[in-house]
């Protein structure tokens, strides 16, 4: 089962020496014991684009798809048993970034 | 057998062999929405079978298995569509003969899955109503005053997050044990206090089956967690509150203040039990097992119950109980209720100096002001005590209680 830790944060600025630091380690841990898929840190919002070609004509726009104060900092991808684990693991990870983290399943 | 003894063993039944045959059956099958289907369909069919062919020798063996066979039965019409090798994988196994731990284990899963903190708290009230309660839809929304599709959509909504977030059914490993059932007991209690004091204008305003339901629920868990000293102290809580029901309300519709109840109405077995739970817990704090939260508020309700009237109450000890919560709840309201006991020590200015300084995080809660009002009366300042009484009636939901309050208010000169 893989679940998509997505990274929330509401303040401009890239992740401190030290929090980089920690999420290294956490990062070692998921390698470990088996849980880790893939993760990265994404750059800000404003550097985003957003194509729309639903309508057979791409539209482009500069800037994220929602303007809001929160944001996807970042994410983690992992293999979890169940809920309990990935909450824990989730747990950890907010801890070393310092940052809120969402955990949602995929299908 | 007549009809009426049917009737009972089928309640008697449902109450004991509900949540056996969904946790069951949801342990055997993955799935609580076909546990919670077939099992329904499992009393259906005792509904209309039992009249007729009588009462099985074991009620709860035959409900498993006939919810067993509605299961297979919807699981072989849904694999038609799908791919045979599901089919292939259910082992018709109808035999009874469960061990007797495994399946206490089985109702212990289903109530931490029903009460996973991943859940939102009317979703876990709602879900642990209907799966291990065996409450029907229209008997939860009624209980929580929420229309019938919305409770319905709350808990398929709640089965669907279990399902495809792949919460657990599984008793928490040791290191979340507590945590896992505080968050269980917390669902208890509100259902509990819902029906103690309930908050809507048009229900009674003591919903006994909420109470009983709760009564029933946390008895459950004490008989599955027996070591644990939160859940003795809650079902201790709950007995000791419940027994004075009877006096809790007067015939003309007011709730009817501690000082006021006529204790002899109060239920003695339910409050000989309570103090036994107490005692049981008492011995546990003195060899070293500091007591929770829900013991120290069954300890305050046991002084309360072993007093003859207000004036004999052991007021320095209900006092230093508060000291204690105070300790391990710092909230505004646990604070307000000591000064309560304040106001029987140390009298009613003393007590009026510490509820104002609650005021910034309470103005909004009737209580607040209902024990301002009270306090300004017992220091004779009429004209704030009545203006203390028309803000708690204000912010009152309970209809008891917004009686109580305006007879108290209309008594001020």
């Amino acid at each position: 089962m893989q679940y998509l830790l997505s990274v929330i944060h509401d303040q401009a600025g890239l992740a401190t020496p030290e929090e980089d630091a920690a999420i290294d380690v956490f990062n070692d841990r998921l390698q470990a014991e088996g849980h880790w898929v893939f993760a990265g840190g994404l750059a800000s919002p404003s550097t985003a684009t957003v194509i729309d070609n639903r309508g057979g004509e791409a539209m482009v726009t500069d800037g994220p798809f929602l303007e809001s104060k929160e944001y996807l900092a970042g994410f983690w991808i992992i293999e979890a048993a169940d809920l309990d684990v990935a909450l824990r693991l989730a747990t950890e990870g907010s801890e070393a970034c310092n940052r809120k983290v969402e955990v949602r399943p995929f299908l | 057998m007549s009809g009426i003894d049917v009737r009972e063993a089928i309640t008697q039944a449902h109450h004991e062999e509900w949540a056996r045959v969904v946790a069951a059956l949801t342990r055997r099958f993955g799935d609580l929405d076909i546990a919670e289907e077939a099992a329904a369909e499992a009393f259906a069919t005792a509904v209309q079978r039992w009249p007729a062919d009588g009462v099985p020798p074991n009620p709860g063996a035959w409900l498993t298995t006939t919810a067993n066979r509605k299961a297979i039965d919807r699981i072989r019409r849904e694999s038609r569509r799908d791919d045979k090798h599901k089919e292939a994988q259910m082992v018709y196994d109808d035999d009874p003969r469960e061990p007797v731990g495994a399946i206490d284990d089985d109702r212990l899963r289903l109530i931490f899955t029903c009460c996973h903190p991943a859940l939102a708290m009317e979703s876990r009230v709602a879900l642990t109503l209907r799966m291990v309660a065996g409450l029907t839809m229209p008997e939860i929304a009624r209980a929580f005053l929420v229309a019938e599709s919305a409770m319905g959509q709350r808990i398929t909504r709640a089965k669907a997050k279990i399902k495809a977030a792949r919460i657990p059914y599984r008793v928490p490993s040791a290191e979340d044990l507590p945590a896992r059932v505080s968050g269980v007991l917390a669902v208890l209690y509100l259902v509990f206090n819902e029906g103690y004091l309930a908050t809507g204008p048009d229900t009674d305003p003591v919903r006994h089956e909420l109470t009983a339901e709760a009564i029933r629920l946390t008895r459950l868990i004490r008989v599955l967690l027996p070591d644990d000293g939160e859940v003795a102290g809650l079902l201790a809580l709950m007995l000791l509150t419940e027994a004075r029901r009877p006096a809790r309300v007067s015939a003309d519709g007011q709730l009817v203040a501690l000082d006021e109840q006529d204790r002899g109405t109060w239920d003695a077995a339910l409050i000989a039990e309570g103090h036994r739970l107490v005692r049981e817990r008492l011995a546990a704090a003195a060899a070293g097992e500091a007591p929770g939260r829900y013991q120290i508020l069954a300890a305050i309700n046991a002084v309360h119950t072993s007093a003859r009237d207000m004036r004999d109450t052991d007021w320095s000890q209900v006092l230093a109980l508060y000291d204690q919560l105070v300790r391990l709840d710092p909230s505004p309201i646990v604070a307000l209720n000591r000064a309560i006991a304040v106001a029987e020590l140390d009298g009613p200015e003393v007590a009026l100096a510490a509820v104002g300084r609650l005021e910034p995080r309470l103005a909004g809660y009737h209580a607040y002001h209902a024990t301002r009002a009270d306090l300004l009366r017992r220091l004779g300042r009429d004209h704030e005590s009545r203006a203390a009484y028309d803000k708690a009636i204000g912010l009152a939901g309970n209809t008891a209680e917004i009686a109580y309050l305006t007879r108290r208010r209309d008594h001020l000169r």
